[in-house]
């Protein structure tokens, strides 16, 4: 988001989710959206039903690359060299947008002089995509009337994850697609609400609305909203409070993040969160990351809680309680009130999940014009800046946040750890459709459990031969932080020498792995990449 | 005065506009809803199959399928004749003498499932002449807990292998033989989990007699207690699919797909169609816990929301008050999230808090 953020001035997807049925060239990367995003991806089986042109850059031979128009199987890492690329076949054919890049960006002739070396026959010699199809993309894309791109972790979960976000707002700021309908930059958030969690201020750099903590105008501001004076400092990110437990983090409250399974590096993590001196884990289950809590607290879940979700395309919405919680178990909103209130801290005396919406909507300009009632309709796109205000569809009309679209120059370098004799392969992890995240839910549901029972890596049939494994069996796989042992399944959705595995089942904890490194500007992890060595176990 | 854009024709003897492109059926249903079908679901390519929706237009020799028949100026239709409704009540024997005699179907089987037995009460079909043959055979023998293959119920509507292809674009689903024969298969005539069906139950919520059902809702066919409906928004991914929670009395039973939500206008996927039954699962935590002996122990909630807060009071003056690093859920509500980052920055004045989209 940060890379968005920065080149925009607005971190979240431009166009609406019907949109999806719009385009005429359509652009994934990095998003493996029938497993991830199921729903939506219905609609880009539509759109191309209807004649659109998809074309999917991805290493692995996932559902939607075997649907598409054209698949450009790429390296595991190496997005940038390829969208340095399209950007350059874009400038070379004369399918920049001139009028668009005049009127409404800023860098082009920085960006231009950029990509002038950038051939795709260099492209090439890094991604293993063939020059050809790097230059049938950047033309398709170039050409289309309304072109839209669609990516998620596989974009971010680098250490050059804003430098691949950055890549794609260049192709977007070439061609002007964006500011209308069927077209846009479309990050696709992965869990139900991991947008309002950023929306409501859960943010070491903003307070809610996207405010930034640094303007000494938000800091008056929450001053006098809430009677106390703030740091005008960032927080630091979860990563680098997790890398600094012990030392300058001595106690944590973790909310629903099942931390030493999701996250990677899990040995560390697990080390992290053992170091700490308080740890209060308020959750659904006994995760394993509840087990090594000093206090667990029940919360009422989905189906028992009422609240407020908002989606990836910024809708927020109502969700009802149906049932009532088990035992004493409430919702995390009375638990963390009541916990403000021992603290010593004034204005926790909520009586609702309505009273704290209303309060959070007075708050943020995002919101401003939203309330609990309103949002009973969903009929809303953030931002809603005042009251009778009808949302924001599709946005960058006319004029983008920042003011002018800002060209970025990232320059293609090498993920943090790269294969070598000792770790010969490339490790991508992701998601699998059946299960979500680390089967805390999923796990416990009947039809997940049939469909996919237990984790497995899959090794292409050729490589399955070649390294000495067996469909079937077990093998040791290892990275330079841990191994893991994992069942080998023989398939060839990944390529020769790549292998993939999801992080979801906890008897094979493949986040013991990974942790190679992180973005540096959004301490996002490299999930994506992580050389291994396997071998028969 | 009639503007000359306007479309115009006679509907059962009243003069009525029409859009562009508008079916005999959708204009009907528009002024009264009273034309019965089977075959027709909102979101799929009409097909004319079932033959219900038939309507006499003047000047045709035959009846139409009003579902298949455009609207035309000046046209003069008929919806409701005694020849339709003897011919509707004819087809609907024929249809209901596929289904095993006074069989009802419980509405979990499916949000569609009622379409058959309202209409076999409307004309007062049992079978009649038609009794005896059927076609269809219902798969018992497909292992996957999700989806019953009920095929006794099967009227070859061909809903679903629409909907699969259609709406899902799965293309898992089709007919295969003639006449009696016709049946509903797989590609290889195998079992679901063997095709390229990915369990998103788009096929089980469109179908009108209930012989594809939702095999985890089943289950509760039997519980005491109402029917009730809470519309909210699945717990997954981040496409915020609209859908209904079906309960009975404190215990959910199912969750059907809301067809007005506007990220997913009525298709779920294989996780927030059958993958509910976590909510109730025995592992919930129910009452707060503390380690005591470096044992995790039920407590109160008093002393446990002490002994947390005790804890982080101690770290800040211990260490200062940057010390404290709270970590808000991109599962749950914004009410969580915004409670969260508030307690750090009013009781730590600090920016510590995140969530947990870096990783």
């Amino acid at each position: 988001m940060a890379g968005l953020a920065a080149t925009l001035g607005r971190g979240a997807m431009s166009n609406p989710l019907e949109d999806m049925d719009k385009p005429d060239v359509i652009f994934c990367i990095g998003t493996n959206m029938t497993e991830a995003h199921p729903v939506a991806a219905t609609r880009l089986k539509k759109a191309q039903a209807r004649g659109a042109t998809l074309i999917v850059a991805d290493p692995r031979q996932i559902p939607l690359a075997r649907r598409a128009d054209l698949h450009l199987p790429l390296r595991v890492g190496t997005d940038v060299a390829l969208l340095g690329a399209m950007a350059h076949v874009i400038v070379r054919e004369g399918l920049v947008d001139e009028a668009f890049v005049a009127e409404r960006t800023e860098g082009f002739e920085r960006l231009r002089d950029h990509v002038a070396s950038f051939t795709p026959e260099w492209a090439e010699s890094i991604t293993g995509v063939a020059a050809a199809d790097i230059e049938r993309a950047a033309i398709a894309y170039g050409r289309a009337e309304r072109g839209a791109i669609y990516y998620t972790l596989g974009i971010t979960e680098h250490i050059c994850g804003v430098d691949n976000v950055q890549s794609l707002c260049n192709l977007v700021l070439l061609t002007g697609n964006i500011g209308r309908p069927g077209t846009g930059i479309n990050p696709m958030r992965g869990q139900n609400n991991i947008q309002g969690a950023g929306d409501a201020g859960a943010l070491p750099n903003n307070y809610p609305g996207f405010q930034p903590v640094t303007d000494p105008n938000n800091q008056a501001k929450f001053e006098r909203a809430w009677g106390v004076r703030v740091d005008l400092e960032k927080g630091m990110t979860k990563v680098r409070a997790l890398e600094r437990a012990g030392e300058k983090i001595f106690a944590m409250l973790i909310c629903g993040e099942n931390t030493v399974v999701s996250d990677p590096d899990a040995d560390h993590c697990r080390r992290a969160l053992e170091s700490l001196e308080h740890l209060v884990v308020i959750d659904l289950f006994l995760t394993e990351t509840a087990e090594l809590a000093d206090v667990v607290l029940p919360a009422s879940s989905w189906g028992e809680t009422d609240g407020v979700f908002t989606n990836t395309e910024r809708r927020p919405q109502r969700v009802r309680a149906a049932i009532a919680p088990p035992g004493e178990a409430r919702p995390e909103w009375w638990i963390v009130s009541q916990l403000a209130r021992r603290l010593g801290a004034e204005g926790f005396e909520y009586e609702s999940a309505a009273e704290v919406f209303d309060e959070l909507c007075s708050l943020s300009p995002t919101y401003g014009g939203l309330s609990w009632e309103l949002v009973a309709e969903g009929r809303h796109h953030w931002p809603v800046p005042e009251a009778g205000h009808p949302g924001t569809p599709v946005l960058h009309i006319g004029e983008f946040p920042r003011g002018r679209g800002l060209f970025a120059t990232p320059s293609f370098r090498d993920p943090a750890e790269v294969t070598d004799e000792e770790y010969p392969v490339w490790l991508t992890t992701g998601r699998r459709l059946a299960h979500y995240h680390t089967r805390t839910m999923s796990g416990r549901s009947a039809g997940p459990e049939f469909l996919v029972p237990e984790e497995v890596v899959e090794v292409h049939p050729a490589d399955v031969t070649a390294w000495g494994l067996a469909d079937g069996e077990n093998a040791l796989l290892s990275s330079r932080r841990g191994s893991v042992v994992v069942r080998v399944a023989a398939d060839d959705t990944s390529p020769r020498g790549t292998v993939f595995s999801s992080f979801s089942f906890s008897d094979v904890p493949v986040n013991v792995l990974t942790g190679s490194g992180y973005d540096p500007v959004t301490d996002t992890a490299e999930l994506k990449v992580c050389p291994v060595r396997i071998e028969p176990a | 005065m009639t503007s000359p854009a306007e479309h115009r024709l006679l509907l059962d003897g009243e003069s009525v506009s029409f859009r562009e492109g508008e079916t005999l059926f959708e204009l009907a249903r528009r002024h009264g809803d009273a034309v019965p079908s089977l075959c027709f679901d909102d979101r799929l390519e009409p097909l004319g199959a079932c033959r219900l929706c038939v309507v006499e237009v003047e000047g045709q020799a035959r009846p139409v399928a009003s579902c298949t028949t455009q609207a035309a100026d000046g046209m003069v239709v008929r919806t409701m004749t005694e020849a339709l409704e003897r011919h509707r009540k004819a087809l609907c024997d024929l249809v209901v003498s596929e289904n095993p005699a006074g069989a009802t179907i419980d509405p979990l089987r499916g949000s569609a499932s009622q379409e058959l037995a309202a209409l076999a009460v409307r004309y007062e079909a049992d079978g009649g002449r038609f009794a005896g043959a059927r076609s269809g055979a219902s798969r018992t023998d497909d292992p996957n807990p999700m989806i019953l293959r009920d095929y006794d119920h099967c009227i070859s509507c061909y809903r679903c292998v629409r909907v699969c292809s259609e709406q899902q674009g799965d293309d898992a689903i089709t007919v295969g033989g003639r006449g009696f024969a016709t049946r509903i298969t797989t590609e290889f005539e195998g079992p679901l989990a063997d095709s390229a069906c990915t369990f998103c139950g788009q096929c089980v919520q469109t179908c009108p007699t209930g012989a594809l059902a939702d095999r985890r809702a089943l289950r509760h066919a039997d519980a005491p207690g109402e029917l009730a409906a809470t519309r909210s928004v699945c717990p997954y991914c981040g496409v915020g699919c609209s859908l209904d929670i079906l309960t009975k009395g404190e215990r959910i039973v199912g969750v059907q797909p809301a067809f007005d939500g506007p990220a997913n206008e009525g298709a779920l996927c294989v996780k927030g169609q059958f993958a509910w039954e976590w909510v109730q699962h025995p592992d919930r935590l129910a009452t707060p816990l503390v380690r005591e002996d470096g044992e995790l122990v039920e407590a109160s909630w008093d002393e446990a929301l002490d002994r947390a807060a005790d804890g982080f009071r101690e770290a800040a003056r211990a260490h200062g008050r940057e010390a404290v690093y709270a970590v808000a859920s991109g599962r749950a509500p914004h009410e969580s999230a915004y409670t969260i980052q508030k307690l750090v920055r009013t009781c730590f004045q600090s920016n510590h808090v995140d969530n947990c989209s870096r990783a």
